[in-house]
């Protein structure tokens, strides 16, 4: 019984919301990452593509919610989604028509392309404030938990309980979709392929006959579609706040460099162990210790590694660690 | 040009330089720095009451009372100083309103007020180590400490049966404060407090945060934060793991945007916000609106009283002289006697011309204690179907 409710305790404040947060970042690291590995420059707009994506959903379920559609107990947000998708996707590709390309034709080197997406994420910033304000939204409607609290304790009858809310079931299921496709597109079908012929070596694959147009753009249809929905889960677990997805660019980007820039699978890792050591090395394990240890040994302190003070120097040490001893990223990607 | 020069300039002394009789009183605010927006409307309050008083014509035998702005920055405590003494050497006031900001008020207070016996009444001065300073008499303040609002909330978790609990507050000054101020309170009432940590505002998730508050468990727990920062980010963790059912929330987390978040998840959530039942607040309201001035805006209340505080002592001391009416402000402010509310000012000064007593209410319904800081009146909030329902008032 004692190691049920520790193990509870442990699934309620650490697994849980680690894979949850875990599962979001790397989201956002997948597309960052891709951008990267192809484009070959680290976009800042990355965090604000998030939030613009979002806004365009947010926006079309308002639309279904004032015609009265719903989607049952799931979130009405899910079935927005493909729509803001779509606005995200063509926002992007219209950014790079504008902006990005002629600097791509220019052949200007990365760091120039970094500071270009500086300005359009202070553009992006711009227009999602703009249209949808700076305000903390909540936007999540459906059945918020598939059981709370209070019903896991009634099911189970331990003291420590266990809640899991609709928003973290269907993360989980969307991140494991998403990785699933991906791979299978980069590994097997001829646009994936090119793709990766295209961040190989660049110059080989051209004189393949690879079109590094279509390249270009499929990249960037990727980028926004993962961005979105990575920004639209995200935001239907916390809240939507424009400055918050603008934050969330640096625990994307520490996920995306700690799993090896460039390496889609070394994102979904990052991700997971930049939340983790976030939430683990903060969290205080005296209600675990309680219920395992024998009366004599228990703490008497909160038995906590580090206060949640430290906690983003936590993932930042991390990314230090790796840098400075694998600076390729635990999945060997491209040096960041 | 030189000929213009001399005499604007003798014209500007001859009007700045008052009718024997008159009484000066000194307006020195953050005019300029991070709360120059919210001083003009107070500065406007506290002449609007010098304004009352001098017309009503019975202040110390038909004296006038001269304003005189002075800015203190907010947050230069030389530059502050310095304008102290301007206004208590070349001046030559009777009194001060001010100054706005806590640290300015210290510098003030240490370096010229004590020095030169002159009196201070602050309208906004909160921070609690204000009142460790000995102030011999000198210093006043009718906005109340943060520690007070600390002290009622810890007797509202007591009275409600919470016996420990935790604290997560915003990372800067006020949630630092209000959190050691509660939680001295609340284990001084015999509470305890199991954590005490704090957020940062804007962030992305707060799981580690509520886990480490969740492990160290208690009856309740207190979010010291912003309704629309990390606060209600800290809620919404809290409500989803099923942390804590109860919360706690001081005057920072009261926005109408927390109930339109959260709504009746809340109920049973209780806690403390500023505001009295006093029909002063409302008189004077509608004075500053005759007025041409924002009455709405933070702290006016405070100002008008701080300046007819300063007024009222005078009187019921028959002198200008800081001195002298030092020790009556006590009297003015608090019971026995009439109770005096805004706009009434010309009565109580007749009442006290006539060597009656005075009870001055005002628009914050101040009541000094301690050393001379409001009491503050602050109203107990519960949540009872989604809605903020005031219960009673402290």
């Amino acid at each position: 019984m004692d190691l049920l409710n520790a193990l509870v305790v442990f699934a309620n404040f650490v697994l849980l919301p680690g894979i949850t947060y875990g599962a979001q970042l790397a989201l956002g690291a997948l597309g960052a990452t891709l951008v990267y590995g192809i484009l070959r420059f680290s976009n800042f707009a990355h965090g604000d593509t998030m939030a613009f994506g979002t806004m365009a959903t947010i926006l079309v379920m308002w639309l279904l919610q004032a015609a009265g559609i719903g989607f049952g107990s799931l979130p009405t947000a899910l079935l927005a989604l493909p729509a803001g998708i779509v606005v995200a996707v063509l926002f992007v590709l219209a950014t790079d028509r504008l902006v990005y390309r002629y600097y791509r034709r220019s052949k200007v080197n990365s760091l120039t392309l970094v500071m270009v997406s500086l300005g359009v994420m202070f553009v992006m910033n711009g227009i999602v404030r703009t249209i949808i304000g700076v305000d903390d939204r909540q936007f999540a409607d459906g059945a918020r938990f598939v059981f709370t609290a209070a019903q896991f304790r009634e099911w189970t009858g331990l003291t420590e309980s266990l809640a899991l809310r609709t928003t973290q079931a269907v993360t989980l299921v969307v991140i494991v979709l998403v990785v699933a496709w991906l791979h299978w597109f980069l590994r097997r079908t001829r646009t994936g392929k090119s793709m990766r012929a295209f961040s190989d070596n660049e110059n080989l694959a051209l004189l393949s006959g690879v079109n590094p147009e279509r390249v270009v753009m499929i990249v960037w249809m990727l980028s926004a579609a993962l961005a979105t929905l990575a920004g639209v889960l995200y935001g239907l677990d916390k809240s939507f706040r424009p400055f918050t997805y603008f934050q969330l660019l640096l625990p994307i980007f520490a996920a995306a460099v700690v799993g090896g820039f460039g390496s889609p699978l070394g994102a979904v890792a990052g991700g997971f162990v930049i939340a983790f050591s976030e939430i683990f090395v903060t969290y205080s394990f005296k209600k675990v210790f309680g219920y395992l240890l024998p009366v004599d040994w228990q703490p008497d302190g909160l038995a906590q590694l580090l206060t949640t003070d430290y906690k983003v120097a936590v993932s930042f040490t991390v990314l230090v660690l790796v840098l400075l001893f694998r600076p390729t990223g635990i999945f060997r990607g491209k040096s960041a | 040009m030189r000929k213009l020069l001399i005499a604007s300039v003798s014209c500007l002394v001859l009007a700045t330089a008052a009718r024997a009789e008159d009484v000066k009183i000194g307006i020195e605010m953050g005019f300029t720095g991070p709360i120059e927006t919210l001083t003009p409307p107070m500065a406007q309050a506290a002449e609007l009451a010098m304004k009352e008083v001098s017309d009503s014509g019975l202040f110390l035998d038909g004296a006038k009372v001269v304003p005189v702005r002075n800015d203190e920055t907010c947050i230069d405590a030389g530059a502050a100083t310095a304008a102290a003494e301007r206004l208590v050497t070349s001046d030559k006031v009777s009194g001060i309103i001010g100054p706005t900001c806590s640290g300015a008020t210290s510098a003030v207070l240490t370096n010229v007020a004590i020095p030169n016996g002159m009196v201070l009444i602050s309208p906004s001065a909160t921070s609690p180590g204000l009142s460790t300073i000995d102030s011999k008499g000198l210093f006043y303040r009718t906005a109340p400490s943060d520690a007070r609002e600390g002290e009622i909330l810890a007797q509202i978790m007591t009275d409600r049966g919470v016996k420990s609990a935790v604290i997560s507050y915003t990372n800067n000054d006020y949630g630092k404060g209000i959190a050691s101020s509660i939680q001295s309170a609340f284990e001084k009432l015999g509470g305890k407090i199991t954590l005490s940590a704090p957020h940062e505002d804007g962030k992305g998730d707060y799981s580690a945060e509520v886990g480490a508050l969740a492990s160290a468990g208690g009856d309740a727990i207190v979010v010291a934060g912003y309704a629309d920062q990390g606060g209600a980010g800290i809620v919404q963790t809290v409500l989803d793991t099923g942390a804590f059912s109860k919360f706690v929330f001081p005057n920072g987390m009261w926005g109408e945007s927390l109930l339109a978040k959260f709504g009746s998840q809340l109920d049973g959530a209780f806690g403390d916000r500023p505001g009295s039942d006093s029909p002063g607040a409302a008189t004077l309201l509608e004075m500053t609106k005759a007025a041409g001035i924002d009455g709405n805006a933070t702290f006016v209340p405070e100002t008008y009283d701080a300046a007819a505080i300063m007024m009222l002592a005078m009187q019921a001391a028959g002198s200008a002289k800081p001195a002298d009416y030092k020790g009556k402000i006590m009297d003015v402010v608090n019971a026995p006697g009439e109770k005096i509310y805004p706009g009434e000012l010309a009565k109580g000064l007749k009442i006290l011309k006539e060597g009656g007593d005075i009870d001055y209410v005002g628009g914050s319904a101040v009541e000094f204690i301690g050393k001379g800081e409001s009491a503050g009146s602050y109203r107990e909030i519960v949540v009872e179907n989604g809605e903020m329902k005031t219960v009673k008032f402290h």
